[in-house]
């Protein structure tokens, strides 16, 4: 799992059927300090995320799969939790 | 998932028997700016999107997902055409500041 930054939203009418209803959003993964980490990605959301809000995504099939609660999606990524501290031991 | 511009298309006529009727589009992803972020790549398409449009796509194992029950030998999938997407720039390095004037 990594941690993310919510960016936005995405719209997508044409879609895959098992996205119906599903809400996607666009995150950039980041860093323990909160810096960007690799390319931004997009995640079906299952725990009510916002825009600025730093969550916890997983980023395998079938992980996101289940969090989304549908068996078949096509989907490798999900927010599986909104975060509200880290403390790290250094 | 990740955002990416449809640019191009594959053609092969000898494949794999899983691949036939399926149709092979070259990705450029984009980053929430819109600008090219990493490598190109070949996705197998299962929403029909066209060159130029604005797409998301999976990687893995699930892009077969939509072939159900063929199970197409792929490692990424187009799954969905993007109308459009709403980004706050300032997300990432958290809320500015109200200016003052």
């Amino acid at each position: 799992m990594l941690l993310a930054r919510v960016l936005g939203t995405v719209v997508a009418t044409q879609k895959h059927r098992k996205f119906d209803g599903a809400k996607l959003l666009l995150v950039q993964p980041v860093n323990v300090d909160d810096t960007p980490r690799g390319a931004t990605l997009l995640a079906v959301d299952s725990v009510g995320a916002g825009v600025h809000e730093r969550v916890l995504i997983v980023l395998e099939g079938r992980a996101a799969g289940e969090a989304l609660g549908r068996k078949g999606t096509p989907v490798d990524a999900a927010i599986v939790g909104i975060v509200d501290t880290v403390d790290l031991h250094e | 998932m990740q955002l990416a511009i449809v640019i191009g298309d594959v053609v092969a006529t000898r494949k794999d028997e899983q691949l036939f009727g399926v149709k092979l589009m070259i990705l450029q992803p984009i980053g929430a700016d819109g600008a090219p972020f990493g490598k190109t790549l070949i996705a197998v398409d299962a929403v029909g999107a066209g060159v130029g449009e604005t797409v998301f796509f999976v990687r893995g194992k699930e892009a077969s997902f939509p072939f159900h029950p063929v199970e197409v030998p792929a490692d990424a999938g187009i799954v969905g055409i993007v109308d459009r997407w709403d980004v706050e720039e300032d997300a990432v390095s958290g809320p500015r500041q109200a200016e003052r004037r």
